[in-house]
């Protein structure tokens, strides 16, 4: 078996009494698209943002292609090519599309201890960051303000920002939570055309979001991972379908 | 960014210079000489407010202590003096000295230095914490010189001449002035660049959202602690000026209400925006003047201005709040 992108081992993190991630298993294979799926409160984002070294975990290790991140702070892991997207976009509002997308450019390209020359004359920063956006519906809007774009538009632009960093594995926060069925559909055409650039970790309620990309997917109940496989196989789990898939045709 | 647009308006700079760069022939021909020195005061206090807008307005971190290194600069180019003076050595090897090319670094130097030792522990801290911890230090050091009687205690440092400059004639008011306004037009020269570099564009985008900053693999730290070091020195500069201009250095130099001042200035003239503090300094100088010589209460007269700006114009307190909110 060849190493996983992903390796996490034993995950745990408490706030106070509540057990928000409990013994987390977890990996992603290079190349692959792994879907994190779970009801509401599941622990998806607390996940996520330990996996990133916002949150710190109590217990257990991440690993990234056979390096351990657990002492990391964010911008380090950021450097050794973990990426994140948002459920809630965080962006910068009163900087252009285009000024997101160079930012996280310049970052990457190094230390930023640069004061003297203008940045926005800097033609080379500027025409990479272009590249990130061409393709995308935000091309044409370039310059607009982030404060005036749609939440789809946000949406894109979390994803333009995140590959902008060049990652390794991109974790995605309900990259399609509040998106029309257009855009959903739209997104998940750039998902697989990203598919062999980049590995994934999906979090989506967005069923035919996830069954359509995923190459593996695991359920996340209460903070703990109750199953994980193939597309099929969570399909067929009947412990999945009462304790998630079940429960929303129940409801319905 | 307004920074941009304001240096867009080249002409409109151009004019404002050549009527700075006239100014004392004109309040020498109107008979109004107090205005070199006004106009002289706006400068300095402009160059402080302005480096204050720096961590403020462009880093969104309200720092209430920026005064310290105001007064720092000031007591640099004071103790200098008094070494000079009394021929005998700092510390017993750093002799004294009245050359503003040596005091004026010094001062840029040690408040830079002073900067970084604060900065290091505040920046640690955030939002209400951080206002807290810089207004503290800000005191420790007034409450430090006011004790220090070696250099005047509570009475301030008497500095006896300015400090020479090889070549003009220091003792002339209008010298003084020049120099202060080559300095400033420098400043901002400077100040400009740091504001649309790279620096520049991370310190604003971490104002907006350092989780965001932190998401593209910016550690926040270094970048914050070097803005408020380059604050610091740009505060200590100005403090050195008018030690220079006041020929006095006291512990009011560093006292809170003079770190309040400072931020009535920038929010007077506009957070965040490059020439916004200086504009809000000479605001903040004439109305001074002009309320005093109506009544010791001038500072009512002034808090009901201050509101107006603040509830009725862009950028007052609101764009500090909002920059606040961005920032949590």
């Amino acid at each position: 078996m060849t190493q996983p992108i992903l390796n996490v081992r034993g995950l745990v993190k408490r706030f106070g009494g509540l057990l928000a991630t409990d013994h987390v298993d977890l990996t992603v294979q290079p190349g692959e698209i792994h879907a994190l799926i779970g009801p509401n409160g599941a622990g998806k984002t607390t996940l996520i943002s330990q996996l990133m070294g916002e949150l710190k975990p109590n217990e257990g290790t991440v690993e990234l292609a056979g390096q351990s991140l657990d002492v990391l702070p964010t911008a380090q892991r950021v450097g050794l090519g973990l990426a994140r997207t948002f459920q809630i976009t965080c962006l910068l509002p009163d900087y252009t599309v285009l000024d997101n997308v160079a930012l996280a450019v310049q970052v990457r390209q190094g230390h930023s201890f640069r004061f003297w020359k203008n940045v926005r004359a800097d033609g080379s920063l500027r025409d990479e960051a272009a590249t990130f956006l061409t393709g995308t519906g935000l091309e044409p809007r370039a310059d607009e303000l982030v404060a005036n774009l749609s939440h789809g538009e946000q949406k894109q632009l979390e994803l333009a920002v995140a590959l902008a960093t060049r990652p390794r594995l991109l974790l995605l926060d309900e990259p399609m939570a509040g998106l029309g069925h257009a855009e959903s559909q739209q997104m998940i055409e750039t998902l697989r055309g990203l598919k062999n650039q980049v590995s994934m970790l999906l979090v989506e309620h967005d069923m035919d979001a996830v069954f359509a990309l995923a190459d593996r997917i695991s359920v996340l109940v209460y903070g703990r991972v109750i199953a994980s496989g193939s597309v099929d196989d969570i399909r067929q789990n009947p412990e999945v379908r009462t304790a998630y898939l079940g429960e929303g045709d129940e409801l319905c | 960014m307004n920074s941009e647009t304001s240096f867009k308006r080249p002409a409109l700079l151009a004019a404002v210079l050549i009527v700075l760069i006239a100014l004392p022939l004109i309040a020498d021909a109107t008979g109004y000489s107090a205005m070199t020195s006004l106009a002289t005061r706006i400068l300095i206090y402009g160059i402080a407010a302005a480096s204050l807008n720096l961590v403020l307005g462009y880093g969104g971190l309200v720092s209430f202590g920026h005064a310290a290194f105001f007064g720092i600069g000031g007591y640099v180019v004071g103790i200098l003096y008094q070494h000079y003076s009394l021929e005998e050595p700092l510390f017993g090897f750093i002799p004294g000295t009245n050359q503003m090319l040596i005091t004026l670094p010094a001062a840029i130097l040690i408040s830079g230095l002073a900067a970084a030792a604060i900065g290091a522990l505040s920046l640690r801290t955030g939002g209400v914490q951080f206002i807290m911890i810089t207004l503290a230090f800000a005191q420790m050091l007034f409450f430090l010189f006011v004790s220090l009687k070696t250099y005047g205690g509570d009475d301030g440092l008497i500095i006896r001449r300015t400090n020479e400059l090889p070549g003009l004639n220091m003792r002339d008011k209008q010298t003084v002035y020049y120099v202060c306004l080559f300095i400033t037009v420098a400043f901002f020269a400077l100040l400009w660049r740091i504001v649309n570099s790279r620096f520049g564009k991370v310190l604003v985008g971490l104002r907006q959202s350092e989780k965001r900053m932190a998401a593209i693999g910016l550690p926040a730290y270094r970048y914050r602690l070097t803005a408020f070091i380059i604050s610091g020195m740009g505060c200590g500069l100005a403090g050195a000026l008018m030690a220079n201009f006041m020929r006095f250095a006291s512990p009011d130099m560093m006292h809170w209400t003079k770190s309040g001042e400072l931020m009535v200035m920038v929010i007077l003239g506009g957070v965040g925006t490059l020439f916004g503090p200086l504009i809000g300094a000479a605001v903040f100088i004439v109305l001074e003047t002009t309320l005093a010589a109506w009544t010791e209460n001038w500072q009512l007269a002034l808090g009901f201005i201050l509101l107006f700006v603040v509830l009725y114009t862009q950028g007052g307190v609101q764009a500090l709040i909002l920059r606040l909110k961005g920032k949590r």
